[in-house]
């Protein structure tokens, strides 16, 4: 029975989606932003496959053929940035030199922080493109040489920083402009960031998921140079 | 028939993509040469906008399921995890707020400097 269990290609891709909509519905229940469901679905599978002694690899064997859209939804990303491209029109300045100053922030704040640490190129690299969206951040780490899986769980934990903290920060930090706001929390912690800012307004909203496609594409650039530091 | 025909768009984007990743010797991912191809198509109108909104939109509405298998691979670098632990939550929450009020702060201060100048014109 459990042959048949662990070696369907089923097995991974219905547990998959069965462990996501358990995250969904507890997101909703809780509306708590550390209730995220990549992150409960993650913790469920690995509970499951390690309490019933699943093979990792079996789950794999089906799970791949999810994993393989990545590449296209990551090209489709492409749809709202075109959408949003007036409002790039409109304030090319304040918009551009936001997200270039947040992109050199991320990259030397993370070096020297790495520095200091004592990390490893590998664990470098790692962390390097942890405020984009996974999209994006997970190949940057995989062609760097970082470890994939752990710069997921960072770029999830920035997220989850990002919309819990924005209102704070933007309050104590005095950043008043709804397009000032929504740029800093879209910069700083991509899609988790973005759904608190569209519940702050809806330019918020908008400059939050403008700034995802553009502090991504800059990232790639940025981290070919500051790769090589550590 | 229309959103196969959407998804087929991405589909040989996507394929593109991954002929210029291996082609042109520069440390970027496919998604990457894909996304910009596509807003290039786009803007150029060379794909129009309702040829592939549908697929689109969807893709991106399950893109946080299509993170759960590569997540879950943490279970095979629980090693690695644990040795970069501390490392990896300190600076994953300090530069986040960071960069949250670099951002922020200079965005506002570019907006406030031209409005002041447009007003003295």
């Amino acid at each position: 029975m459990n042959e048949i269990l662990t070696k369907s290609v089923f097995f991974g891709m219905f547990l998959t989606l069965v462990c996501y909509e358990i995250g969904l519905w507890v997101k909703k229940k809780t509306r708590l932003s550390v209730a995220n469901p990549l992150l409960i679905a993650t913790l469920i599978i690995i509970a499951v496959l390690l309490l019933f002694h699943i093979d990792y690899d079996n789950y794999q064997n089906g799970a791949k053929y999810i994993q393989y859209f990545l590449t296209p939804a990551t090209v489709s990303l492409a749809v709202p940035l075109y959408r949003q491209l007036e409002l790039l029109k409109k304030y090319p300045k304040a918009i551009i030199g936001g997200i270039v100053s947040g992109v050199a922030t991320a990259m030397v704040s993370i070096f020297l922080l790495s520095l200091a640490f004592g990390l490893t190129h590998e664990q470098y690299v790692t962390l390097l493109p942890k405020s984009i969206t996974t999209a994006i951040g997970m190949g940057v780490s995989e062609k760097m040489g970082g470890i994939p899986a752990l710069t997921i769980a960072a770029i999830c934990i920035t997220g989850i920083t990002g919309a819990i903290l924005a209102e704070a920060v933007c309050k104590l930090f005095k950043i008043e402009e709804p397009i000032a706001k929504g740029l800093a929390i879209g910069t700083s912690a991509h899609a988790l960031g973005t759904s608190k800012a569209m519940e702050l307004g809806e330019v918020e909203g908008a400059m939050s998921s403008l700034s995802i496609v553009v502090t991504g594409i800059l990232t790639v650039l940025a981290v070919s140079v500051f790769a090589n530091l550590i | 028939m229309k959103f196969i025909r959407q998804l087929s768009v991405i589909m040989v984007i996507s394929f593109a993509a991954e002929l210029m990743e291996f082609l042109i010797p520069l440390p970027i991912a496919a998604s990457v040469y894909g996304l910009v191809l596509m807003l290039i198509g786009l803007i150029t109108k060379i794909i129009p906008l309702e040829k592939v909104e549908g697929a689109a939109d969807f893709l991106i509405e399950i893109m946080p399921i299509l993170f759960v298998p590569p997540t879950v691979s943490l279970i095979a670098n629980a090693e690695a995890l644990k040795q970069m632990l501390i490392p990896l939550f300190f600076i994953s929450f300090v530069t986040t707020v960071l960069i949250m009020v670099v951002t922020g702060r200079v965005t506002q201060g570019i907006m406030r400097h031209d409005r002041k100048k447009g007003e003295q014109q």
